[in-house]
């Protein structure tokens, strides 16, 4: 049987990287929560994963010839927007405590993928080692 | 490396409330500053934020900065005290259009923002940290 070490860490791997953009996301939402005209962004954690595992990136144009320009680097999953559920005058659409809570609980996420990360490695060493 | 970016965003929140608070300081400390014109009174200042859109941060991480600090244009109180040494030659003194109300919300509001980007920060470095003891 082939062993990939690619394949080893699982969708941990993708779930990590989800997570900490989806940290940046909201703290700029957590930063922005006094500025006038700032909309509240987040991420659809469902679609990104669907977008993972299919190895697509959103919104990408397809590159049909080598002379295509390809797209910026740091293209990341789809933002989308919210409705507040107290509007403000100002135009501001940040619930500062749903984006506190939202932050707590990926940063919660996040450590959890961390630890299954640190299970997989330790089980491959175990393996290595032959103990 | 996106964590990193979360010291810049919380960093630049952080930033732009300790301007507000150092604008309700001065305020509230120029509450009662008398004198004998319009124009030498001291106005109410309040800073204007905007979203920190920049290249570097990337597509997701949106920091805040001050981009002005507008006096307020509320009219100022007159007060008729012929015996004041800053009186005018009709007896009135002008005092500052300051608040005292308004200056503690914004005083509390912006205490609260601060704490709340400190913790953002704080989140984050034990996000990095572990994150740095991967497989050990």
């Amino acid at each position: 049987m082939p062993i990939s070490l690619d394949d080893a860490f699982g969708i941990h791997e993708q779930a990590v990287k989800f997570r900490a953009q989806r940290t940046e996301l909201l703290a700029a939402n957590i930063a922005n929560a006094d500025t006038p005209g700032y909309k509240a962004r987040d991420f659809d954690f469902a679609q990104a994963l669907q977008q993972a595992m299919q190895g697509q990136r959103p919104g990408e144009l397809a590159r049909t010839d080598a002379r295509h320009i390809a797209p910026a680097a740091h293209y990341s999953y789809e933002q989308l927007y919210h409705t507040p559920l107290q509007p403000s005058v100002d135009g501001n659409t940040v619930d500062i405590h749903i984006e506190k809570a939202k932050f707590s609980e990926n940063a919660m996420q996040y450590m959890t993928s961390l630890q299954f990360l640190n299970s997989k490695i330790s089980g491959l060493r175990k393996a290595i080692r032959g103990e | 490396m996106s964590l990193f970016n979360v010291f810049k965003v919380a960093g630049s929140g952080m930033n732009a409330q300790t301007v507000r608070l150092n604008t309700t300081a001065s305020n509230i400390a120029n509450a009662d500053t008398v004198s004998s014109s319009v124009n030498e009174t001291y106005r109410a200042r309040h800073p204007v934020f905007a979203t920190l859109l920049s290249e570097e941060m990337g597509d997701a991480a949106h920091g805040v900065q001050v981009v002005n600090i507008v006096k307020d244009q509320a009219p100022l109180r007159q007060e008729y005290r012929p015996g004041h040494p800053q009186a005018d030659a009709n007896g009135y003194v002008y005092l500052p259009n300051v608040s005292i109300a308004e200056e503690m919300a914004n005083m509390i509001s912006a205490s609260r923002s601060y704490e709340t980007n400190a913790e953002v920060v704080s989140t984050a470095k034990q996000m990095l940290m572990r994150t740095l003891q991967l497989g050990q």
